[in-house]
């Protein structure tokens, strides 16, 4: 059978789109947080969850100022700084600085105790936290930190996660794969999904875009499911975006 | 308002007691935290809980268990799959499992 979907076309109709004027907000002072998903004082029954992509906090941290120590227990949990350096200590004995370009995953598991504070006293740390249901409960804790080659995302998509420890960028327990890629003006490419039944949501970390019939603006996230492949246009100089390949159930 | 008493069993004590203090800092919800299964069975028995809570590291094994015998007590009782320790999807998860209790 054909896949029609290789034939790309303007129109995706199992998709659901925020816009980013639409997320969770919250300012605690020391952190201004941006909530696609349910989280903390946000409660939207209609954003729970994109599959087993749970979280997605867009965060900005002022300088010295961060995350005390707390726990979390059976969640894979992905920090992309944005802007930066942000500063990790684990009750795995880690302390590392991670800054844009880096990517961190931890395996929380059967517990772990963290802290994420702005390296920095002269400027805000903004950084993306993402967390993903796994698909094993109950694993040994993990951490894992890696640098990226910010050249090797202009005008394609760069991997940076996978289900795979021998595989391009950091790896979690989830058959998950996350891509960015930074475009020139009008420039266009197509994802392929790697697993059959997987879903895709797409969040524009800078400039426009165009996936199917959707305009999407800086922030904004698609999310898009039963389709293999999508086609992604930038409509501005310089756009990023952030591809988070996903199951659709737990 | 009707106090909603809450069990949560997990393994870690440092994240039952952030769990427990979490769920104890909303005026309405009362939580009640225990590590072992017997112990979970006994609480269970003594006070009527509207939701339980599973937490870190129960095996399987002890997860069915449990559950056949929290709904052979109360079989309309809430099981929830508590992910992430005390962060901010246990109000997500609380609230969601309530709503879904009345419905």
């Amino acid at each position: 059978m054909e896949n029609t979907d290789k034939i790309i076309d303007n129109t995706i109709t199992n998709s659901v789109l925020h816009k980013a004027n639409t997320r969770g907000h919250a300012n605690h002072g020391w952190l201004e947080s941006h909530h696609t998903f349910s989280f903390a004082n946000y409660q939207n029954r209609e954003r729970m969850n994109f599959g087993v992509l749970r979280v997605l906090n867009d965060d900005r941290v002022s300088q010295g100022m961060g995350f005390g120590k707390h726990p979390h227990d059976n969640m894979e949990i992905i920090s992309i700084p944005l802007e930066g350096d942000l500063e990790h200590q684990d009750s795995m004995g880690n302390t590392t600085v991670i800054k844009e370009g880096d990517i961190q995953a931890m395996s929380a598991g059967t517990g772990i105790f963290h802290s994420e504070y702005n390296k920095n006293k002269d400027q805000l740390v903004k950084f993306l936290q993402i967390w993903i249901y796994p698909n094993k409960k109950n694993v040994t804790p993990r951490y894992d930190q890696i640098t990226l080659d910010l050249n090797d995302r202009h005008n394609k998509l760069q991997q940076i996660l996978s289900p795979n420890p021998e595989d391009d960028g950091v790896w979690i327990h989830q058959d998950a794969w996350f891509h960015i890629g930074k475009f020139d003006n009008d420039f266009s490419t197509s994802y392929e999904l790697k697993k059959p039944g997987n879903g895709i949501y797409a969040f524009v970390l800078k400039g426009d875009f165009t996936i199917g019939n959707n305009a999407l603006n800086e922030r904004d996230g698609l999310g898009i499911w039963d389709r293999n492949t999508i086609k992604i246009t930038a409509n501005s100089a310089n756009a990023e975006i952030l591809l988070m390949e996903v199951p659709m159930e737990l | 308002m009707e106090t909603i008493h809450i069990l949560y069993i997990g393994r870690h004590l440092e994240i039952l007691e952030t769990v427990i203090r979490l769920i104890n800092a909303n005026e309405n919800w009362n939580g009640v935290g225990v590590m072992n299964d017997e112990e979970a069975k006994d609480v269970f028995l003594r006070k009527d809980f509207s939701l339980v809570l599973l937490g870190s590291g129960i095996q399987e094994e002890s997860e069915t268990e449990l559950c056949a015998f929290f709904k052979n007590i109360y079989p309309n009782i809430s099981i929830v799959q508590h992910y992430g320790g005390g962060s901010g999807l246990l109000k997500s998860e609380i609230l969601l499992a309530l709503e879904n209790n009345k419905n």
